[in-house]
């Protein structure tokens, strides 16, 4: 590990300079709750914040985005044929995002980087970004990130971790990108004291322990689709879902999305928007069929592709960070972290 | 790598309409770039995104091979927004596609065999597009018997009439044409369910593939049919449809089990589809 330890005024004015060169992104307080927001000074950066309450997938997929542009004016030759919308790629930098969140592009990168395919404006948008990841030394009652095989102070996701001690912060360089941020731009600091560095350690194993374990993940593979599919569960699991879909909306791990055309007199846009397996509409067919009409379907389709599904296509765990916003946002109290330890001991009676 | 949401411009060149009860339009589409048409390589059993501006995207079988070269060809059946705005349309009007998406039938494993294929309806489109390739002088040699049991309600609804009536002559290929019903007296084809005729017509399983395509209830009627004709589940093949946007994998919605319909399918075996969840 490469580590710097940086007292709040450094950092503050790494930070500073960092804003003055990309767009930067940070939590910030607004009104009741944080929200990542571009900021110009460190100011603005709520340090005490414990997480977003909209996790900040919208940075590199955005609620609401214009694909394409076309013109329907009968006089335009081009008339009709679809051009790329104008899209402002210069580099940015978040700070401050949590490991939780930040493993979760990871596991969206899985979906939108492929071997066949690569979404053009996600994988672009994760190349032009930066991630300063701030360590989580007190989770919430509504997290279970190292239930689920990330952490409070998981380094995967990010190219720096700040990890806050009493009055300055402990800088790791996580990778090449974030070693060239911190070249270019040298944030000043000292080498830690192995003092430090002891209670760098006393303080993730302090958070991890705050977080306690669902058992073994690896039982959610040796089942088959059809042992967990079938279950009485998800019965009982779909009573009281409303299909609000707030889950799906605050989910670092849900990507879902609709395409859909917009038209104003002569001008249009092809603009892709975030959808949801809640939703009926999701997959009626123009025929009026539907392969998951009923409620029941749909929450299990939910549950199921995070923990099933996703686990059997790419081998890397559950597609849950543990950053606990839909269990603390369902207006009627699914909780993940219940139907997780259900379809665990699901797999244990099985073996 | 391009962007995969584009799509190519391409020309309406002809528009024929398919059934007597015209909800049925085959399009026939050029390309307005030529290098567009050389990215376009694909294989029978793959769809595209028709794409119509400020409308939207459909998902569609190809309806032509790519044995036939200068054009695409769409059989589409006007359902919702997208495809009845397509019906209205005029040739020389443009408009885009997307693809070819999705995976094939499986040449390579049906190369040496005999090919029962089953059609029911409007689902014939890239059932067409397999025939064509198949009957191409070069490929012929590469395929044993070809038999086609091909059904619709009636013959007003039967597509590629002239098409069908045309290689129901052929000796290099077995082609049974049969309507639910009739009441035209000169119809010298067969008449009932395609399950039945299949039963009736009884093709060997012998070192042979099935493709299946249909409504649910041929499908559902159809497979006990092949199967105790001899055809183990590996050995029967169907192409899925279900709600897509993206083609590519990505949106989400075609999602069933581990497979995405779009870009892992549509083209799956019963085999295949007895490992996923019955949500299609």
């Amino acid at each position: 590990m490469k580590g710097l330890l940086i007292s709040r005024n450094d950092l503050n004015s790494w930070i500073k300079s960092l804003a003055e060169k990309y767009k930067t992104f940070a939590p910030v307080r607004t009104e009741s709750y944080d929200q990542f927001s571009m900021i110009t000074s460190p100011e603005e950066i709520n340090w005490a914040y414990r997480n977003t309450r909209l996790s900040p997938k919208a940075l590199f997929h955005p609620h609401s985005e214009k694909m394409f542009q076309f013109s329907l004016d009968p006089r335009d030759p081009s008339k009709n044929i679809l051009k790329e919308a104008p899209k402002d790629f210069s580099p940015r930098v978040i700070v401050g995002i949590r490991p939780c969140d930040a493993y979760a592009l990871k596991l969206v990168d899985l979906n939108f980087d492929t071997s066949q395919y690569k979404d053009p404006w996600w994988t672009k948008r994760r190349e032009i970004t930066t991630l300063i990841g701030l360590a989580c030394t007190s989770p919430g009652l509504t997290c279970f990130c190292k239930a689920v095989g990330t952490g409070p102070f998981d380094t995967r996701g990010v190219d720096i971790l700040l990890v806050p001690l009493e009055d300055a912060f402990l800088l790791e360089i996580i990778t090449e990108k974030g070693q060239i941020l911190v070249e270019k731009y040298n944030p000043g600091g000292q080498e830690p004291p192995p003092e430090v560095l002891n209670n760098v350690e006393k303080l993730k194993s302090q958070a991890e322990s705050a977080i306690s374990s669902f058992g073994n993940l690896e039982l959610l593979s040796e089942n088959s689709v059809s042992d967990f599919f079938d279950a009485p569960l998800w019965n009982e699991v779909q009573f009281g879902c409303i299909n609000c879909g707030t889950c799906t909306f605050l989910c670092p791990t849900c990507w879902c999305f609709d395409i859909q055309d917009e038209v104003y007199r002569d001008k249009g846009c092809r603009l892709r928007l975030w959808d949801s397996c809640m939703f009926p509409l999701f997959t009626l067919h123009g025929s009026g069929h539907n392969p998951r009409a009923q409620k029941v379907q749909r929450v299990r389709q939910r549950f199921m592709h995070k923990l099933k599904y996703f686990v059997d296509k790419y081998r890397q765990g559950v597609a849950c960070v543990g950053c606990g916003r839909c269990v603390e946002f369902c207006p009627v109290n699914i909780d993940i972290r219940d139907i997780i330890r259900r379809m665990i001991s699901l797999s244990e009676c099985a073996v | 790598m391009e962007n995969p949401y584009k799509p190519y411009p391409v020309i309406i060149d002809d528009i024929i309409v398919e059934t007597d009860d015209k909800n049925l339009r085959t399009f026939h589409l050029k390309f307005l770039n030529s290098e567009d048409e050389r990215k376009f390589n694909y294989m029978p059993g793959q769809f595209a995104e028709i794409s119509v501006a400020g409308q939207g995207e459909v998902p569609i079988g190809i309806a032509s091979s790519p044995t036939e070269k200068g054009f695409l060809k769409f059989t589409i059946n006007k359902v919702g927004k997208v495809t009845t705005y397509l019906h209205n349309m005029k040739p020389g009007e443009i408009i885009g596609v997307r693809g070819p998406l999705g995976n094939s039938y499986p040449w390579d494993k049906l190369e040496g065999s005999n090919v029962v294929i089953i059609g029911g309806g409007f689902a014939f489109t890239t059932l067409r597009s397999s025939i064509v390739y198949m009957l191409h002088p070069e490929n012929r040699p590469k395929y044993g018997d070809i038999t086609v049991v091909y059904g619709a309600r009636n013959p007003g609804l039967l597509l590629y009439k002239e098409e069908l009536f045309a290689w129901e002559r052929r000796d290099d290929l077995t082609l049974h044409i049969t309507v639910d019903a009739t009441d035209d007296p000169e119809w010298k084809y067969n008449v009932g369910f395609v399950p039945a005729i299949t039963k009736e017509k009884a093709p060997s399983s012998e070192n042979a593939y099935a493709i299946v395509c249909g409504p649910p209830i041929m499908i559902k009627f159809t497979l006990p049919v092949l199967s105790d004709l001899g055809f183990p589940p590996d050995r029967i093949i169907t192409s899925l449809e279900m709600r897509m946007k993206c083609g590519i994998g990505m949106c989400g919605r075609c999602n069933i089990g581990t497979e995405y319909v779009c870009k892992d399918g549509p083209v799956f075996t019963f085999e295949q589809l007895s490992k996923l969840p019955n949500e299609y």
